[in-house]
């Protein structure tokens, strides 16, 4: 396995790419012997290589949606792409195991100094497959299950064949059927009645490979009374072709659980991030999104909590950073089930220069529900005149038993208040960086710490090269 | 060296000239007034001094301790030591005054230098009591929400824990109501030395009963026509701009 270093590091962290061999290798292009390999090589059961055929069937017959969403779609070319790249199908447990430039990828990006600081368990994604997947014995002595979705299927069928496909069906949406067809790597979590995982588990997403789509599938299911903090983040190197990133994440969260699943999503200006996330929160639930979208190149997500049980709540906190040549196309999406349920929608997006923001979101009530809340905020920041932002709101509130608040806000950091921090001594680079801090700052109070701390610190590298 | 020499400095916005052959010298450790009615240029001194991008600067120099800050970036010339108390200071949404003076305190480290936070509030509260604000204010948003009273104070807060070699004050006590004047001027006074020259930019005498200048210099159409002491302005106030730059330069010194 012979390795040349081909380091290239830009100013963005995860620039950089290794070269590295494959062992296995679906080839270019999607077809019935894409994944009919796929399938092989992970030795998957009948049933899971039938829901990946009849996905694909749906994938083909739903059109591309630019009636409604950017026409940049078509700018993704299916037969392009190579759909499953990987070096083996079996994560390490150490990372002396992991291969050479796997490893030296994850330290640049630091992930193993931050599973020592701070976190219960790691699974690290190379391209199609986890590399490395760990987590602290005492969570694993409380039954608590952290492994890819390979993993998942084959050895705990009984648990998560139940809910796999059950929160977000194959044919919610063209990639979710896209995914659903090639899924390969992600999370499968189980939390037993009454854990709480007091420390965060994380993924990280790497893709290295150029031409490539990345498509995992997390499931994450939080049995009565659990708790489960997860964090995902991700990056890739800033090819010239374009690279596709779809995601199929569902959470189940039972009666009195609570997930929180935070993303910091940093792909390089090449990625189409098409993602679909949608939480089910049972009776007294609570199921929590923080997303944050500052990378790619058009991102499509709107995560959304569906609460069926009475006194669920649902959380959807946003932050979205779209520079030139960026479209960040974001949202939320709640559904009321039950009575007495609440949600709670906080969206900021910041255009910068032609950057793009879209935020849609859906709030839906029916009549017959009593005591539903929902609260939506969306503010927009521009920074400078050519930056454009976009807000469609749906909101179906049927019934006079239910409350719901909307408020919007478009703001622009103006020359004159830039000029005021200049005149203080703070470059324009740091002085817009600080108006954007300001900007997100409620909601990133929000945030657990070392969150907020690494949000942040991206936060100033964007601002870095904003400044024309 | 030690002085804030602007020689001949022609400045025009949109085209047209408004600052036609300036000069004034402001040495370190005097207060200047300079007054004038509307439109005359005072506050785009303050403006093209400070490095604004809308004042195109054709010709002239300012010499700040002897380096010459016209064509450096608005930043640039903060840090070398100007500072200008805006007569409208913006908004900074979500952005705490504490946090805002500390960013530009951060941005005046030399490489190698830390931020010490202890000493930081330990000053910042010494100032603020000094001013009459109330401690509460650190975690406000700057200037959002604030009166104007409120405003101007925390102009002559960042003035105070920035410590600028120069200070520009352009119209600060606008929209003062005579309380406010009072705890501003006490403050300026406070910081009056040998390390720091100020211009303060008015129209009326009123400020300058509080804050009494070594210098007043009236200001008509774009250049300086009198100078003189403290005694020009009590002239001013009484006879009124006209007949006072009807007069020939340098008559009343």
């Amino acid at each position: 396995m012979a390795t040349t270093p081909d380091i290239n590091i830009e100013r963005d962290q995860g620039n950089f790419h290794y070269d590295t061999t494959y062992e296995y290798d679906a080839g270019v292009g999607l077809n019935d012997q894409t994944i009919d390999y796929i399938s092989k090589v992970k030795e998957e059961d009948e049933w899971v290589h039938d829901f990946r055929r009849k996905a694909l069937k749906i994938f083909r017959d739903k059109p591309t949606p630019t009636h409604w969403a950017s026409k940049d779609l078509e700018n993704i070319h299916y037969d392009k792409i190579r759909y499953y790249l990987s070096k083996g199908q079996r994560p390490s447990r150490t990372w002396d195991e992991v291969p050479e430039e796997v490893k030296n990828t994850f330290e640049r990006l630091g992930i193993p100094e931050k599973e020592r600081a701070y976190l219960a368990g790691v699974e690290a994604q190379f391209d199609s497959e986890a590399s490395y997947s760990n987590m602290k014995e005492e969570l694993a002595k409380q039954g608590v299950i952290f492994v890819g979705s390979t993993e998942g299927l084959m050895k705990y069928p009984e648990i998560f064949r139940k809910w796999f496909g059950k929160v977000i069906p194959i044919g919610d949406n063209k990639f979710s059927a896209l995914n659903s067809a090639v899924f390969s790597g992600g999370s499968f979590i189980y939390v037993p009645p009454g854990v709480k995982v007091k420390q965060p588990l994380q993924a990280y997403f790497r893709i290295n490979a150029e031409n490539f789509g990345q498509f995992e599938r997390t499931l994450i299911i939080a049995d009565e009374g659990a708790e489960v903090t997860y964090m995902e983040g991700c990056t890739a190197p800033k090819f010239e072709t374009t690279t596709l990133h779809s995601a199929v994440v569902e959470l189940v969260a039972l009666k009195g659980a609570k997930i929180q699943y935070i993303t910091v999503q940093n792909w390089s200006a090449n990625v189409f991030n098409l993602v679909t996330k949608r939480g089910l929160a049972m009776e007294d639930a609570e199921v929590k999104w923080i997303d944050c979208n500052i990378g790619s190149r058009l991102t499509m997500k709107y995560p959304g909590v569906v609460m069926r049980g009475e006194g669920a709540r649902g959380e959807v906190l946003s932050i979205a950073l779209a520079h030139d040549g960026q479209h960040q196309d974001t949202g939320a999406k709640m559904v009321h089930a039950a009575d007495k349920t609440a949600s709670n929608i906080i969206s900021k997006s910041i255009s910068i220069g032609q950057g793009r923001s879209t935020y849609r979101g859906i709030v839906a009530m029916p009549k017959h529900l009593k005591g539903c809340k929902n609260n939506t905020e969306c503010d927009a920041l521009l920074i400078n005149t050519n930056s454009r932002t976009d807000t469609y709101p749906a909101i179906t509130v049927r019934g006079e038993q239910n409350t719901v608040q909307h408020e919007a806000s478009v703001s622009k950091v103006s020359a004159e208040q830039i000029f005021y921090m200049m005149q203080r001594g703070l470059s324009e680079e740091q002085a817009m960086s600080l108006s954007v801090n300001g900007f997100v700052n409620d909601l990133i109070r929000e945030f657990p710490m070392e969150y907020s701390v690494e949000l942040k610190r991206l936060i100033d590298l964007e601002m870095e090269g904003s400044v024309g | 060296m030690n002085t804030l020499e602007i020689k001949n400095l022609n400045v025009t916005i949109d085209g047209q000239r408004i600052l036609k052959d300036f000069s004034l010298t402001l040495p370190k450790g005097e207060v200047h007034a300079l007054m004038g009615p509307n439109g005359t240029g005072k506050s785009t001194l303050a403006k093209a001094l400070s490095g604004h991008e809308d004042y195109e600067i054709e010709s002239g120099e300012a010499l700040l301790d002897g380096e010459d800050i016209i064509g450096m970036e608005p930043d640039e010339i903060a840090r070398a030591g100007l500072f200008m108390a805006f007569q409208y200071p913006s908004e900074i949404p979500g952005v705490t005054i504490a946090n805002f003076i500390r960013a530009a305190l951060t941005a005046r480290l030399n490489e190698g230098e830390t931020f010490r936070a202890p000493d930081f509030y330990k000053e910042l509260y010494a100032r603020m009591d000094e001013l009459k604000i109330d401690r509460k204010f650190t975690s406000r948003f700057v200037n959002e929400g604030f009166s104007g009273g409120e405003k101007k104070r925390c102009e002559i807060l960042q003035m105070a824990m920035l410590k600028p070699r120069y200070a520009i004050m352009d119209e600060t006590d606008s929209g003062l109501d005579i309380d406010a004047l009072k705890i501003v001027a006490e403050g300026v006074n406070k910081m009056r030395g040998p390390d720091l020259g100020i211009l303060i930019i008015t129209h009326y005498q009123r400020l300058l009963n509080y804050i009494v200048p070594d210098k007043v210099h009236v200001m008509a159409d774009g250049a300086i026509v009198r100078s003189g002491g403290p005694e020009l302005a009590l002239e001013l106030e009484e006879k009124g701009y006209e007949s006072v730059t009807a007069e020939p330069a340098g008559a009343s010194s």
